[in-house]
């Protein structure tokens, strides 16, 4: 009896292994076809396509030479950094306020902010009334008009706001009693205790404006202060191939192997930073519970 | 917001007068200055929009502007209820959300079980991580990554189809085809970020549940069955109710990106058809009102559904 109870649960656990191994090879295999793709040799693919399996004796780094030769690569991921930089800072010099403000309970008028900041969460007139304003303001070709639309999520000031509540009332009162006010209060007391949430928050804000592509093709037309997102959808649409690579007639690497490349190299800053970015995502999300 | 000890508040006590509350403002007068710049902002980019969204009901000319354009009523909304896309754009609108909810949900509930029960910790650990990372990419990097398994040259679902000697399928590009590619890219993408919330739930589940079913010889199964499922079912729930109040945002980048002329009439969703009539066909007004159209019911539903969450699980969504 025993000695099937834990057969049982023995193959119970290597379905389950199983199960796991597929769903890792799901995500894993496109992954894999990118690194192939951008990797193999010319000759190669003319003659046999793109094998499954491709040994890292054979590949050459020339579609990523090709890509990164060009002045547009290395200039689209200087714009994308100072977005993303440029971008979380003003964000979050915004959302503090709000959040501490918010989470204070004697502030006259609280009710009344809390409903307008929960209105435009819940009710959106839509892309065109927002156009009609960033266009109106002469902000085209700006990168404000990227960054100030969405510089204050109202899902991110709620979470900031929920850990400013979870604060002893003590701390700041005593503060308080020492003659501080409320600048001082929030400079010295609440900051100082709040590294994790402005350090997870910071990062939901980083993330979006990294990966952020539609408004930068909306509201900027020079090619100058494309982002990378932007550079890589041209690419991979194959929009006038020639402005973005240095590519010619004795090119060594396939059109594929270029789009692959440029996947890659989109991706690999993210992937950098990921495992750190996955850990405050991890208990930024379980804070805000099923938010988001 | 949770119920903490209040400080005795001489609210009820003390009668209402602007004194007051004027003298209120200025003991709080550092907090206001601090919040000033984002309640400018507010002001300016969030309801500078809606101010804006009153040409849902005019005729809204670049040169008059916004205050200077006639107004024309429910002109707009009659045109668009009456026109013959206005059907299929909801339709494909509820048809994407709903199949990435019924298709994506029950894949992402059998992953959170799963690498909940396994034994092996440090193997769980790994493939969390791996299919957590699809969720940080953007859309555009995922076209690039679906171009390399679907192009009908030499994508590997294509390459699969030959070997089996079948005929390459342009899926990106046939009416057919697109609506699976945007729905199981999207299950692709985010499933296995979506595993966290029930992993959660699993997890905050007592362990002497599982201890005392041991005891009682209870199968694997039966201990899913009757203790896992049970403990996350109020996060299905919420899960369930808070995408059916965002049921009209069916993922406006990923078609953005994905779709193509041939296939806007199983791919074009309410926000792609916004777009294109507003900021590529100058169709200000028109493209305006549908966007007011989609807010307004939005909240609606998200109203409700917060409703039914309170009601069913005790909780609020937003």
């Amino acid at each position: 009896m025993l000695r099937s109870k834990t057969r049982d649960a023995i193959l119970f656990q290597i379905g389950l292994a199983v199960f796991l191994t597929i769903i890792l090879l799901l995500i894993l295999l496109p992954f894999w076809r990118v690194i192939v793709t951008a990797f193999i040799p010319l000759d190669i693919y003319t003659r046999e396509g793109i094998p499954f399996f491709l040994s890292p004796t054979e590949w050459t780094f020339e579609a990523f030479n090709q890509l990164l030769g060009h002045s547009m690569f290395p200039r689209a991921a200087l714009n994308s950094i100072i977005i993303t930089l440029l971008g979380t800072a003003i964000s979050l010099v915004l959302t503090v306020p709000l959040a501490y403000g918010l989470s204070t309970r004697n502030l006259p008028g609280r009710k009344l902010l809390m409903t307008l900041v929960l209105f435009v969460y819940l009710f959106s007139p839509g892309l065109i009334p927002i156009y009609l304003l960033i266009t109106g303001m002469n902000l085209t070709n700006n990168y404000l008009a990227i960054i100030l639309p969405p510089a204050v999520s109202v899902y991110n000031t709620l979470v900031m706001m929920s850990f400013f509540e979870g604060l002893p009332e003590d701390l700041k009162d005593a503060a308080r009693i020492d003659g501080a006010n409320e600048l001082q209060v929030l400079w010295h007391v609440i900051l100082p205790l709040s590294k994790p949430i402005l350090l997870t928050i910071g990062l939901f804000y980083a993330v979006y404006f990294w990966n952020e592509f539609f408004t930068p093709l909306l509201y900027l037309n020079d090619n100058d202060l494309m982002p990378l997102p932007v550079l890589l959808r041209n690419i991979l649409i194959s929009a006038s191939f020639n402005e973005y690579v240095e590519y010619n007639a004795f090119s060594s690497s396939s059109i594929e192997s270029l789009k692959a490349a440029g996947v890659l190299i989109t991706m690999i800053p993210m992937l950098l930073v990921y495992p750190w970015i996955q850990r405050y995502f991890t208990k930024g999300t379980l804070v805000g519970g099923v938010k988001g | 917001m949770t119920l903490k000890t209040l400080p005795p508040i001489s609210r009820s006590t003390e009668k209402f007068s602007l004194k007051n509350f004027f003298h209120s403002i200025w003991r709080q007068r550092w907090l206001y200055f601090l919040m000033m710049p984002t309640l400018i902002y507010f002001a300016i980019f969030k309801y500078g929009p809606l101010w804006n969204a009153q040409i849902a009901f005019k005729d809204f000319k670049p040169l008059l502007g916004v205050m200077g354009s006639p107004w024309v009523g429910f002109q707009h909304f009659e045109t668009f209820v009456n026109s013959f896309y206005f059907t299929d754009l909801l339709t494909n609108t509820v048809f994407f959300s709903l199949a990435k909810l019924i298709l994506g949900m029950p894949l992402a509930i059998v992953c959170a079980i799963a690498l909940h029960e396994t034994w092996f910790l440090r193997y769980r650990t790994f493939v969390q991580t791996v299919i957590y990372l699809p969720h940080f990419l953007s859309w555009v990097i995922m076209f690039g990554v679906l171009l390399v398994i679907l192009s009908p040259g030499n994508g590997l679902l294509n390459a699969i189809i030959e070997q089996f000697g079948g005929d390459p399928i342009p899926f990106l590009t046939s009416p057919n085809h697109f609506r699976w590619v945007v729905i199981f890219s999207d299950i692709w993408k985010e499933t296995g970020w979506s595993t966290i919330l029930y992993l959660a739930a699993l997890l905050a589940i007592s362990p002497d549940l599982y201890e005392a079913a041991a005891v009682d010889g209870a199968t694997p199964l039966q201990r899913i069955w009757h203790i896992s499922i049970p403990g996350i079912i109020p996060v299905i729930v919420l899960v369930t109710l808070l995408r059916m109040g965002n049921i009209l945002d069916a993922g406006f980048n990923q078609i953005f990106v994905l779709y193509s002329v041939p296939v806007y009439s199983v791919g074009d969703i309410i926000d792609t058809w916004v777009y294109r009539q507003g900021v590529l066909q100058f169709q200000f007004s028109l493209a305006t009102a549908v966007g007011f159209f989609k807010g307004v019911i939005g909240l609606v539903l998200i109203l409700i559904s917060n409703q039914i969450a309170k009601r069913v699980a005790q909780q609020s969504l937003f």
